[in-house]
C-alpha cells in the first residue's frame, strides 16, 4: 500500500505526461506481481464491488470526525469526491501501513460478507491507522473509480516500458473481462492466452473533432463521409456461435441489448463490427433521450423492448472470416462489410449499414452536414479511404465534423456553488425561458461551464448581492442577466418542466447587451425540435 | 432598539457613531484598514488609518493617500468611540480592529491566522461581545500542517528539481505569501529569482523583515542562469509568455486551496503546497472561543456553513455579505481589482 499510495502521490504532484509515465514505469518495475495486477485493474477502472454503501460510509466517517452529518455533506459537496472528503475530515495520522495493496483488496472483497458492525469496525480501524494519502487511496478503493489524470493509454505505455511488450498488444491483453483477484500477473500480461480470445474486442479507434476547414484535409476523393450517429459506440463480436457487445468504455454490455442475440445465426462466425447502437422507436431513429431509458438497465423488460427497441448501425469491419483485418485500408474493409451485410439476411435482424455519402466536392459534404439534424445525426464523420484501423485517439485519418450547436438566449434564475477551486463561487447556474402566456420564466437547463474565471467572479459577486431566496445550497436570483446557451441536441421530454430536454447545455457567452425581455421563449425552444 | 455599533451597508462595515468605515469597498471619507490586500484596502477614500507597519504597503499599492499609522493597542477616540488595532497574524501589518462604545466591544478580524509564522506579529486574542470574522477556510476539511514541515517540503522539492535540471517556479501572491516563502527558502540550494511584482513589494518590506537575497528577472536575465534556480512569481504569471524563459521548469503553488487535489489539477500546476495565511477550521473555532464572544458575524468564505455550525454550538451567529474575497481576492493583481471598480462606476445596475 505504501508503494501504491506513494505512486498516487507522485502522479498527483505533476501534470507532465513524461513524469507520470516515469512514475508508473518505476512502480511496475518494483511492485510485487499481485499488486501490479491490482494497480492495472484500478487504473483501468476495474474495482471490486463496493462492500459498503455510501450512506453508511458517510455516517461512519462523520462519526469518527465528530461533526454533524450535514457538515459532512456540505464538505462533500465542496470537495466533490467522497474518498477525498473522508481522508480530509478524519483526524490526521502520521502512521503508515505495511499491508500490501493486494492484502487490502482481499480484505475489501471479504468485507462484503461481514455485518455492518464488523464493517464499521474495520473501516474505523484502518482510517485511523493510515496517513492522509493512504487513507485517501484506501477510501478510493472502497468507493469507486480512480480519476487521477492517468488514462488507460498512459498506463499501458508505462507497462510497455516496464515489460518491453508492444503497447498495442498490451492494450489488447487488458481488454475484456478479467478478474484481478483470480488472475496472476504472468497470466494477464506475460503469457499468450488463447482461451481469452473469444470475447476480446479490439481497442477502439477514436476520431478527433475537425477544427479547421474541411478543404484543408486535401483531395475530397481520398475521403469517405457518413453521418455521425448519436448513440453508443460499440463493437459487436460473433465468434463460435456466441455474441459479445462491447461499449467504448470497454464494458461488456451484451445483456442490455437482447435484440442482438438474433445476430448469432445470421452474421457469420469470426466477425467483429464497429458501429453505433441507436434507439429505433416507431421504426425510425430516435433521440439520445430515448436511448437513456435503455442505458441504465441491466435487464430489459418486454414493454421497454417494444417501446424502445435498438438497432446497430455498422460502419467498419475489424475481423472477417476470423482474421484481424485492421491493417487493410478502410476502402477494403468497407467493401467487405457491405458485401457481408448484403449476403446475410439482414432484413430479419436489427442490423443496418451506415451508408456512405455520395459527393464530389467538400461543398457537397458541407451541405449534407447542414442536413444532419434531419437525419438524427450529430454531423459528418470523415474517414480517409486508405487508412488502417488504428488504436486509440490518433490524429489524421478520422475526423468528426459536428454540426454547429443550437443556441438560445436564456435568463439566469438560480445559482449554486461550484466544486473544488470554484467552491467559493456561485458557478452552477440554472436558466429559464419565457412562458409567454403566463409571463413567467420556466427552467429549461443547467450549465456550469463556458465563462472565463473573471466572468464567473463577476457573476458570483452579482449573485451574492441579488439573492432572492435561499434553498440549502441553491439561491434564486433577480432575473436580470441573459446568457446565450448552446446545446448539442434537443428532444421532447415529460420529465422536464419545460417539456424539453437538451443535450450538453453550456454557456456560450454572456449577453450583457440584452435585457431579460429579449430572452427567448419556450416556444422558440420547441421550434428547434427536429 | 438602538442601531448596532457596527452595521453592514453598501459601502462597507460602518460605525455610525464615529462616521467611520472598516475596510470599506467603496470610496468613503474615513476608513480604518485592517491590512494591505486589495480586497481590504481599496483606492479612493479621503483618509486612511492603519497600523504603521502597513503604511508603506498601502502607500506602495495606492500611491499618494492621506494615511495615519497607529501602534498596536494604541487607543484613539473618534466621536466618543474607542478604536484600537491588534495583531492578526495574517501578513505584515495586519490588524484586527477593536471598537468600543459605552462598554460594548466589537472586534473585526480582517484576515487572520493562529500560527506564528515568524513574519507577521502573531495573532492576539481580544475579548469582545461581537466578533466579526472571516472564514475563508471554514470547513472541517481544512487542516494546516506546521509551517516548518511545509517549508522543508518546499526546499526538498527545489533541491530535487535542481538535481533534475529544472527550474522551480513557485506561485504565491506578491504581498504576504511571497515574503513568507522567501524568508524560509534555503539559499544554500541555489539562487532565488523574483517576478517584478514580487520584487517591488519585497523591497518595500525589507526594512521590516530579514529575507534572503533575491534577483529581479528582467529582459536581460539569461535563460541559462535560471536553470535549477527558484523563481517566485505571482499566480497571474502562470501561462504567460514571461514564464517561457524558465523552460525546463516545474510549477508549484502555495495556498490553502491546495488542500483539494482538484484545485491543483484544474489550475494545471504540478505541485501543491498547503500553506495559508488564514485560519483553518480548528483555528477559527479556537479564535472564537478565545474572544469569549456571544455574537459572531461571518464575512467571507464558507460563511453560511460556518455560521450554521456556530449556531448549533450555541452562538448567535449570522452571515453578512461583503466584498472581501479570501485567498481568491489576494490573488488578484491590483490593476484587475481596479478594472472591476471601473465597471461598477459605469453600470451600477448590472454589477
Ligand atoms: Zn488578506
Ligand atoms: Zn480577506
Amino acid at each position: 500500500m505504501k508503494l501504491f499510495s506513494e505512486l498516487i502521490r507522485t502522479l498527483d504532484s505533476t501534470n507532465k505526461t513524461t513524469l507520470k509515465v516515469e512514475a508508473l514505469t518505476h512502480y511496475f518495475e518494483i511492485a510485487p506481481d499481485k499488486d501490479k495486477v491490482w494497480a492495472i485493474a484500478i487504473l483501468s477502472h476495474r474495482r471490486p464491488p463496493r462492500p459498503v454503501n455510501t450512506t453508511l460510509l458517510r455516517e461512519w466517517a462523520t462519526e469518527l470526525a465528530n461533526i454533524p452529518l450535514w457538515l459532512f455533506e456540505e464538505s462533500y459537496h465542496i470537495v466533490g469526491d467522497l474518498a477525498e472528503t473522508i481522508a480530509l475530515i478524519i483526524p490526521a495520522s502520521d502512521n503508515s501501513s505495511d499491508k500490501s495493496l493486494n492484502q487490502f483488496l482481499q480484505e475489501i472483497i471479504e468485507l462484503k460478507k461481514l455485518t455492518d458492525m464488523e464493517k464499521k469496525e474495520y473501516l474505523h480501524e484502518n482510517w485511523l491507522e493510515l496517513n492522509y494519502y493512504e487513507r485517501f487511496v484506501f477510501s478510493k478503493l472502497i468507493t469507486g473509480s480512480f480519476r487521477i489524470g492517468v488514462s488507460q493509454k498512459l498506463m499501458t505505455r508505462a507497462l510497455s516500458k516496464a515489460t518491453n511488450i508492444d503497447e498495442d498488444i498490451l492494450a489488447y491483453k487488458l481488454m475484456g473481462n478479467w478478474e484481478p483477484s483470480k488472475i496472476s500477473y504472468t497470466q494477464l500480461i506475460l503469457e499468450e492466452n488463447e482461451e481469452d480470445y473469444l470475447s476480446k474486442p479490439y481497442p477502439f479507434y477514436l476520431a478527433y473533432a475537425l477544427e479547421s476547414e474541411a478543404e484543408e484535409l486535401g483531395k475530397v476523393s481520398e475521403w469517405s463521409a457518413e453521418h455521425k450517429w448519436d448513440g453508443i459506440r460499440s463493437q459487436v463480436i460473433i465468434r463460435n456461435n456466441e455474441l459479445f457487445v462491447w461499449s467504448r468504455g470497454e464494458e461488456l454490455v451484451t445483456d442490455k441489448y437482447p435484440e442482438f442475440q438474433a445476430f448469432i445465426n445470421t452474421v457469420p462466425n469470426g466477425t467483429v463490427m464497429d458501429g453505433e447502437i441507436l434507439p429505433f422507436p416507431k421504426g425510425e431513429i430516435g433521440t439520445f433521450n430515448d436511448l437513456q431509458t435503455r442505458i441504465g438497465r441491466k435487464t430489459v423488460s418486454k414493454a421497454l423492448l417494444e417501446k424502445t427497441p435498438v438497432i446497430l448501425k455498422v460502419y467498419d469491419l475489424l475481423e472477417w472470416n476470423g482474421k484481424d483485418i485492421r491493417e487493410r485500408p478502410y476502402r477494403e474493409r468497407r467493401e467487405l462489410l457491405k458485401k457481408l451485410v448484403k449476403d446475410m439476411d439482414a432484413s430479419e435482424i436489427p442490423l443496418f449499414l451506415s451508408e456512405s455519402l455520395a459527393f464530389s466536392s467538400w461543398e457537397e459534404v458541407a451541405n449534407e452536414r447542414q442536413r444532419a439534424r434531419e437525419e438524427r445525426s450529430e454531423g459528418i464523420m470523415l474517414k480517409k479511404l486508405d487508412s488502417p484501423y488504428l488504436v486509440g485517439r490518433k490524429k489524421g485519418d478520422w475526423w468528426k465534423w459536428k454540426v454547429d450547436p443550437l443556441t438560445i438566449d436564456a435568463v439566469l434564475t438560480y445559482a449554486m456553488r461550484g466544486h473544488g477551486r470554484r467552491s467559493n463561487l456561485f458557478t452552477d447556474y440554472t436558466f429559464g425561458l419565457w412562458d409567454e402566456e403566463k409571463n413567467e420564466l420556466v427552467t429549461f437547463a443547467k450549465a456550469y461551464s463556458g465563462l472565463t474565471d473573471a466572468e464567473f467572479r463577476k457573476v458570483d459577486s452579482w449573485i451574492k448581492k441579488n439573492t432572492l431566496e435561499r434553498f440549502g445550497p441553491v439561491r434564486s436570483v433577480t432575473p436580470h442577466h441573459v446568457f446565450e446557451i448552446a446545446f448539442e441536441g434537443i428532444a421532447e421530454s415529460k420529465r422536464h418542466k419545460s417539456g424539453v430536454a437538451t443535450r450538453f447545455p453550456r454557456i456560450l457567452r454572456w449577453r450583457q447587451d440584452k435585457k431579460i425581455e429579449d430572452a427567448n421563449t419556450i416556444e422558440d425552444l420547441k421550434a428547434l425540435i427536429p | 432598539m438602538n442601531t448596532p455599533l457596527l452595521v453592514f451597508n453598501e459601502k462597507g462595515i460602518y460605525c455610525e457613531k464615529a462616521k467611520v468605515y472598516l475596510d470599506p469597498w467603496k470610496p468613503v471619507d474615513h476608513a480604518i484598514i485592517s491590512h494591505g490586500h486589495a480586497d481590504h484596502s481599496r483606492w479612493g477614500h479621503k483618509k486612511y488609518i492603519t497600523h504603521h507597519s502597513n503604511v508603506p504597503i498601502i502607500k506602495h499599492r495606492l500611491g499618494e493617500i492621506i494615511v495615519t499609522g497607529k501602534e498596536w493597542n494604541e487607543t484613539f477616540t473618534i466621536n466618543g468611540v474607542k478604536f484600537s488595532l491588534h495583531p492578526a497574524g495574517h501578513i505584515i501589518g495586519s490588524s484586527q480592529i477593536r471598537v468600543e462604545y459605552k462598554g460594548e466591544v466589537w472586534v473585526f478580524t480582517g484576515d487572520y491566522k493562529m500560527e506564528d509564522d515568524g513574519v507577521a506579529v502573531p495573532y492576539e486574542s481580544v475579548k469582545c461581545h461581537s466578533f466579526i470574522t472571516e472564514c475563508t477556510f471554514g470547513l472541517p476539511a481544512f487542516k494546516w500542517v506546521p509551517q516548518e514541515q511545509v517549508m522543508t517540503d518546499v526546499n526538498n522539492w527545489w533541491q530535487q528539481n535542481r538535481e533534475d535540471g529544472r527550474t522551480s517556479v513557485l506561485f504565491g501572491y506578491s504581498l504576504g505569501k511571497a515574503q513568507r516563502l522567501l524568508k524560509y527558502l534555503d539559499p544554500s540550494i541555489g539562487k532565488i529569482y523574483t517576478h517584478g511584482a514580487i520584487e517591488n513589494m519585497t523591497e518595500v518590506l525589507r526594512p521590516q523583515l530579514s529575507m534572503p537575497e533575491t534577483i529581479r528577472i528582467t529582459r536581460d536575465t539569461k535563460k541559462e542562469e535560471l536553470k535549477g534556480s527558484m523563481v517566485l512569481a505571482p499566480p497571474s504569471a502562470q501561462g504567460t509568455p514571461w514564464i517561457r524563459k524558465m523552460v525546463p521548469f516545474v510549477t508549484a503553488s502555495a495556498s490553502g486551496w491546495m488542500t483539494f487535489r482538484g484545485a491543483r489539477r484544474r489550475r494545471a500546476i504540478d505541485k501543491g503546497f498547503v500553506l495559508s495565511d488564514h485560519c483553518d477550521w480548528q483555528g477559527l473555532l479556537q479564535a472564537i472561543e478565545g474572544t469569549g464572544c456571544e455574537k459572531v458575524i461571518c464575512t467571507h468564505g464558507y460563511t453560511e456553513i460556518f455560521s450554521r455550525f456556530l449556531r448549533e454550538k450555541g452562538y448567535d451567529a449570522r452571515t453578512e455579505e461583503t466584498q472581501y474575497e479570501g485567498e481568491i481576492g489576494e490573488l488578484e493583481a491590483k490593476s484587475e481589482i481596479e478594472k472591476d471598480l471601473e465597471i461598477v462606476k459605469k453600470t451600477p445596475e448590472s454589477l
